[in-house]
């Protein structure tokens, strides 16, 4: 019914913009696969960074992917400080402690964000906001693009730091083995903070990535946060190359589904995947753990 | 005990003639100060719509100084109005809240409510209390259907708005010479953008319009990619749109990317499509959007000065502040008729009497047996160049609609 030019369109968009999906699932799994709890502040932390993100743009005239830069060590410090000082100590080590306050800091930060900015949406016009990159006959918007290829680059930097590095090596060491990571000198409250900051870190590129074509308001990352776990579920939870593929077939499947049944519906298609997922393979597409 | 206060009624009486012979005696004296008439205005303070409760509120004081100015309440011997804001929070349970909060703050009336879903619960907390509600820019056609004695509208309900778009739209593909042929209406799923999209379904075939697809998409929108590539497969020559601001804007800006160019964007209360803030921001993507919506009469000179007030306030223009403007003047012109601001005289005084309508373009405001302003009417507006221009009615246009877009 839709000619294939339209198709193939709608198919590339979801696939980059699935793209963005996964780098926010990406924190989102990073955090579950080492402290083991859903990081229920994530999507506040994701309109916290794309405030920052319109803050820097809008009063340093910033580009945009620019202000990256400057976002994620903000990002990287605020995570590191709400873990190691917040989360890590009022949840007294109780795993259900620490869905509970990152819960309620959800809450706080809306809040907060509410009071500062209102409810208002604010958006960053650049040149390139909506100008498309053409590839023969097909309109590919060029923010899209660019996301793209960032959050490629962005998930084989993250495994580089995990595989290669000295701290990634000991959140890996952590993530499996709590116990024996602190008995061989391992400080493991830090490791978390370090954990917990990388994902805010990967939230700030995020935000960077969204802000050109996106708006932002206190709410907005709410709209995001829950694909996000979707994805974190079908990847398997704490899988890396499980955050990046699945939030590539999320991105797919909405377009498909919403081309052909309507937006509205179309989000069916994601839950139902979900389901699915949770019934035939409960570990995910990439899950390791029994 | 009955002897006792029966002595005591008589000396009150006894007292307050001496008091009643005093007055009469130094008439000035007294009346220099008589009680201030309280005013309740339920806004959005706080919350999703707070952007809309501060215009709101702007239009409202601006109202109340030039009464107090001109020397207040006539009939009440010069009595000043004075302002009393309940904040609704955006949402209904607060809304009922705030307007209990008023009540208690000895209001003569109650004027505002803002979105539907507030309005119908603050108008049935009023009804408790016989408390006089005028709404300013709900739609819902539900908040005069209840049979509540003590709500009135001043804005046109969704039923007048709509049969008014509708004539119009028709009225402008005439003019143009009939470019419109088919329609593809985009809808928010909720209450407001079905019930839109369910009356224009209805409504626009047999008016000749072909209603080649209805796309519905959820609120909040990530994307409108996939509905702007579903438009550019059907190529319709108009679009008629019903969601919220930023995913109207979201739509707007992704057509442009994606080249898609319709001969129309025709709204109806659309989220956009009528804001400064939208035609600042995105003029591009705003230019020659139609809406019809509420909307001030443009050619009254207080309209202009309305809008520098919202403007050196750092805000964008929109119709919250004529209405609340408009409305407080209503209401002072009711407690003229009524000689009290007693509640239940206010009610009386709403009923039966005809109003000037402030500067919105309602004529005689009448409010029929049901609380409606029979003679409520919304405005149509094209985004032209930097500016948003009144199109129709004839009355009341500031310019000649530029029809069609795209050629």
């Amino acid at each position: 019914m839709y000619s294939p030019q339209i198709v193939v369109e709608a198919l590339l968009n979801g696939l980059m913009l699935g793209a963005i999906y996964a780098l926010i699932a990406l924190g989102l799994t990073l955090i579950y696969g080492v402290l083991h709890i859903v990081n229920f502040a994530h999507g506040a932390l994701l309109t916290v960074a794309m405030f920052m993100v319109w803050l820097v743009c809008a009063r340093y005239g910033l580009d945009p992917y620019l202000a990256i830069l400057v976002v994620a060590p903000l990002m990287f410090a605020l995570g590191y400080g709400l873990q190691r000082f917040i989360i890590g100590p009022a949840s007294h080590g109780k795993d259900n402690g620490i869905l509970l306050v990152t819960l309620g800091l959800s809450i706080i930060i809306e809040n907060a964000l509410l009071a500062a900015f209102q409810s208002d949406t604010r958006t960053i016009t650049t040149d390139y906001s909506f100008r498309v990159v053409e590839l023969g006959p097909l309109l590919l918007s060029f923010p899209r693009v660019v996301g793209f290829g960032v959050t490629i680059a962005t998930t084989i930097l993250l495994w580089l730091v995990l595989h290669q590095t000295d701290i990634g090596k000991a959140i890996r060491a952590v993530a499996k083995e709590k116990l024996g990571a602190s008995l061989v000198g391992i400080s493991v409250p830090h490791v978390y903070a370090m954990t917990f900051a990388i994902g805010c870190a990967c939230l700030a590129v995020a935000a960077g990535l969204l802000m050109p074509s996106f708006y932002v308001s206190p709410k907005t990352g709410a709209a995001f946060v829950l694909v996000a776990f979707t994805i974190v579920v079908l990847g398997g939870m704490g899988s890396i190359p499980g955050a990046l593929i699945g939030g590539l077939l999320i991105g797919v499947v909405e377009a498909a589904s919403s081309l052909f049944l309507g937006d509205s519906l179309g989000q069916i298609g994601i839950f139902l995947i979900f389901i699915v997922t949770l019934l035939v393979r409960p570990t995910g597409l990439f899950g390791a753990r029994a | 005990m009955t002897r006792i206060s029966k002595s005591m009624s008589r000396r009150t009486v006894l007292k307050s003639g001496v008091a009643l012979t005093s007055m009469l005696a130094a008439p000035g004296l007294l009346r220099a100060e008589p009680a201030p008439v309280k005013v309740g205005l339920l806004q959005p303070i706080s919350g999703a719509f707070a952007l809309d409760g501060d215009l709101a509120k702007i239009g409202a004081e601006f109202a109340i100084k030039e009464i107090n100015d001109a020397g207040g309440i006539k009939a009440l011997g010069g009595a000043k109005l004075e302002l009393v804001v309940g904040d609704s929070r955006s949402n209904a349970e607060a809304g009922a809240q705030a307007t209990e909060e008023l009540q208690s703050a000895g209001v003569a009336a109650v004027l505002g409510g803002f979105a539907s879903g507030i309005a119908l619960t603050a108008t049935q907390t009023a009804a408790r209390y016989d408390l006089p509600f005028v709404v300013d820019c709900a739609v819902a056609d539900t908040i005069t259907e209840r049979g509540l004695k003590n709500t009135f509208r001043f804005n046109p309900n969704f039923s007048m708005a709509t049969a008014v778009a509708l004539k119009n739209l028709v009225k402008l593909n005439d003019d143009a010479g009939k470019p419109i042929k088919t329609v593809a209406i985009v809808h928010e799923d909720g209450l407001f953008g079905s019930g839109l999209a369910k009356i224009m379904q209805e409504k626009l075939p047999p008016l000749g319009f072909q209603i080649v697809e209805t796309i519905a998409h959820p609120t909040p929108a990530r994307d409108m990619t996939n509905v702007v590539l579903r438009l550019r497969a059907l190529n319709p020559d108009l679009i008629v749109p019903s969601h919220y601001f930023n995913e109207f804007v979201l739509m707007a800006r992704t057509l442009q990317q994606q080249r898609v160019r319709p001969k129309g964007i025709y709204a109806v209360f659309g989220g956009a499509a009528s804001s400064y803030r939208f035609v600042n921001e995105f003029p591009e993507a705003a230019q020659g959007v139609m809406d019809c919506n509420h909307w001030g009469d443009p050619k009254s000179p207080i309209t202009a000065k309305l809008r520098e007030t919202v403007t050196a306030a750092g805000k964008f223009y929109a119709y919250n502040t004529p209405i609340n403007y408009s409305l407080v003047k209503v209401f002072a012109q009711a407690v003229e008729k009524a000689g009290s601001a007693d509640r239940a005289k206010i009610i009386e005084a709403l009923a039966a009497n005809e109003f000037d309508s402030g500067i919105m373009p309602y004529g005689k405001t009448k409010f029929d047996a049901k609380g409606q302003n029979a003679s409520a009417l919304p405005l149509n507006t094209q985004v032209q160049g930097k500016d948003i221009k009144v199109i129709y009615p004839a009355e009341y246009a500031e310019a000649k609609p530029v029809f069609p877009i795209n050629g």
